[in-house]
């Protein structure tokens, strides 16, 4: 924007997310009536600004997929707002349009899936599987598509020549860069990456997030990265979410969340991760019990029956994720007097 | 012979026979294991260290076979060894041992029980199968041996099925089944694989525990370096069906010897690096299991490979120092003739 004829870049987020929530019906009986919600995404709100990768983290059945998959509006928010900009600069919510008013905008957020091995139809070529995009989106000369597929493999890393196999052809991380082609065949603004690298070999999981942490730079991208395993969240993100049955628990910048917690599950979560040195053998905190089923969770803070530190408010009163310091927001009434251990750097 | 190994593999060969190929999956493996010892074997796909793991209770899958090598297994009553990689494998001996004395916990605690029989039904028949007690007696020792796990309520868990418990809950009741018949090695492939980052602390927790009440040893099949690093006394790490480096945890993370694991090691993602820090990659990926690379099967992804020796000859798994051992020829020389 012109302010006084100086040129001021302001930090718009490319995707906002307000108050997004997905419930799934639980249905019994004969007649297929509805005896209970499953909360799977409850009511949380984020934003991601433009060329930042921001990462949603949490185990099996927090939410954090269906979070993406609203995003991608490959399922229909319960409620909440969806805010993206588009490249025309106009800022639509997702979240609220109706299906065939969304198509100009699907091609701008694109996705990366777990599995390289069944997100890749085996009776496609390469050429085939990457130009479709290009082809649902009316280049209709195939020298085109084929210029541009030469391009996109090129940016993988990934030989030209190979266009013409088939999958079965390319080991796991070669499939993997396959899939980030096609994602990026239409230019898109916003890549929802979910569990990008935890069906790969350990030796590969390092060359793919070197690489989308190289496209990234090159073509400005924005990531919402899904992912389980917290050592790979820290070498792609620079700010992390901590999911917990449906609500978002904490948000901070990578380092900060990593080195000071200031949420119970946080710190736990990081004290769970087997360290890759026996010196560190085990001062680890383990959770007792199990995580609340999102049909009946507990009441008040869904946390507090695993929690070391909840006191009698937290049985009653469900936190709120408030800011206790700027960019890091927890859910937690006892952020503020909570001192946390965290992961430092290697000594 | 009193600090004789519980159990030690020596060059074990199981080859699998397809129409495409004979794929060589393990191929010569060799290590001990110590009494009341934890052996980690680690290894990315395609490894063998899960076919090490079958080898060893001889449930290897046609068209795998074994071909070579033995699997000595010290027995406490005749005070000899029985080698169970001659023996029948379906004859009484290796079923007796076979959820005896060597008891296997899956990754897959889903679809490692039968989802038609109760939890309880289920060990009890283990306990049956292999001690002479009344059902009445095996069910009291069921129940005992689900609250040693760390089932709440056992008396009523008893009667559920597989599906009504949580991955974690499946998982301890795999282990109580392991249990069962207290045996002297547990093998464990994967056991927390597939589980979320709490549950695994609490499951290897709870091996850890059950390991220092029974005295008995663990050997633990796992790709991921953060559990060998908690919970392995020894570490062996296969490549391609080879033992390419072993030796006791704190040299094989702090001095590591041979290419691979220094690779492996710098390679894995830390929640130690620094945000958005690039990591060290191993070139390439692993080779097809029918098109292994001639001589070290490392040498196409080495960054230390020596043109002439290690694309030619096949290195052997030598000591490197007293601790350890590494099959690699920054170590050793050729020992053999390149097969002409």
């Amino acid at each position: 924007m012109l302010y006084n004829g100086v040129i001021i870049r302001m930090v718009v987020p490319l995707l906002e997310v307000r108050n997004l929530q997905r419930f799934f019906p639980i249905r019994r009986g004969l007649l297929r009536r509805v005896v209970g919600q499953v909360r799977a995404v409850d009511d949380i709100s984020f934003q991601i600004n433009k060329g930042e990768t921001l990462s949603l983290v949490g185990e099996s059945g927090c939410g954090k997929t269906t979070t993406a998959r609203c995003i991608l509006r490959a399922l229909k928010p319960t409620a909440g707002e969806v805010l993206f900009q588009t490249a025309a600069g106009d800022v639509v919510d997702t979240a609220g349009l109706p299906k065939a008013a969304l198509a100009p905008f699907r091609h701008q957020m694109q996705m990366i899936f777990q599995d390289p091995f069944s997100s890749l139809n085996p009776r496609m070529t390469v050429f085939d599987i990457i130009a479709e995009p290009l082809l649902a989106s009316g280049v209709r000369s195939r020298g085109q598509r084929r210029q541009r597929v030469e391009r996109l493999l090129e940016l993988v890393r990934l030989r030209p020549e190979f266009m013409q196999r088939y999958p079965h052809a390319f080991s796991g991380g070669q499939r993997q860069r396959i899939g980030i082609a096609r994602a990026l065949a239409l230019n898109p603004s916003l890549i929802v990456a979910d569990e990008p690298v935890s069906a790969l070999d350990v030796s590969v999981q390092a060359q793919i997030l070197n690489l989308m942490l190289e496209l990234q730079d090159e073509l400005g991208l924005t990531y919402l990265f899904v992912a389980h395993d917290l050592s790979v969240v820290k070498h792609i993100s620079d700010r992390v979410a901590v999911m917990y049955v449906g609500k978002i628990v904490e948000i901070a910048e990578t380092d900060r969340l990593f080195k000071a917690p200031k949420h119970p599950y946080t710190e736990a979560l990081l004290s769970a991760v087997p360290k890759p040195d026996p010196r560190l053998r085990s001062e680890r905190i383990v959770l007792q019990g199990e995580v609340a089923d999102p049909a009946h969770p507990p009441g008040g803070c869904y946390f507090h029956p695993r929690c070391a530190h909840a006191i009698e408010r937290c049985r009653t009163e469900t936190p709120a994720l408030e800011e206790v310091q700027p960019g890091h927001q927890v859910a937690c009434h006892r952020a503020r007097e909570l001192t946390l251990k965290g992961v430092g750097a290697r000594r | 012979m009193i600090n004789a190994p519980l159990l030690s593999v020596n060059n074990l060969k199981t080859w699998f026979f397809t129409d495409e190929g004979t794929v060589k999956a393990v191929d010569g493996a060799s290590f001990e294991v110590g009494a009341g010892k934890t052996v980690g074997i680690v290894g990315e796909s395609g490894c063998g260290k899960s076919v090490t793991a079958l080898s060893i209770l001889r449930i290897v899958q046609e068209p795998g076979r074994i071909v070579g090598g033995e699997i000595q297994l010290r027995r406490a009553d005749e005070a000899g060894c029985v080698d169970l990689a001659k023996l029948d494998s379906e004859g009484k001996e290796i079923r007796a041992i076979r959820g005896g004395e060597i008891a296997l916990v899956f990754q897959e605690p889903m679809t490692s029980f039968s989802p038609h029989y109760t939890i309880g039904n289920q060990i009890v028949e283990t306990i049956q199968l292999h001690q002479d007690v009344g059902k009445e007696e095996a069910r009291n020792r069921t129940i005992e041996l689900l609250r040693m796990v760390g089932i709440p309520r056992p008396e009523r868990r008893i009667d559920e099925y597989p599906f009504e418990l949580s991955g974690g809950l499946r998982q301890r009741v795999m282990i109580a089944m392991a249990l069962s018949c207290n045996p002297k090695i547990l093998i464990a492939d994967e056991p927390t694989t597939a589980l979320d980052v709490t549950t695994q602390a609490q499951i290897l927790d709870l091996l850890r525990e059950i390991q220092e009440r029974t005295g008995m040893s663990v050997i633990i099949i796992t790709h991921d370096m953060g559990v060998i690093a908690e919970m392995a006394d020894d570490v062996i790490v296969m490549y391609l069906g080879r033992v390419v480096e072993s030796g006791p945890v704190d040299e094989i993370f702090h001095q590591p010897k041979h290419p691979y694991t220094q690779a492996l090691l710098r390679s894995i993602p830390s929640i130690f690096a620094e945000p958005r820090a690039k990591l060290p990659t191993i070139a390439g990926s692993i080779p097809h299991p029918h098109n292994r690379p001639v001589g070290c099967p490392f040498h196409p992804r080495c960054v230390e490979r020596i043109a002439g020796v290690c694309d030619v000859h096949a290195p052997q798994l030598r000591p490197v120092n007293e601790l350890q051992m590494a099959s690699c020829f920054l170590y050793h020389e050729p020992e053999e003739a390149p097969p002409s």
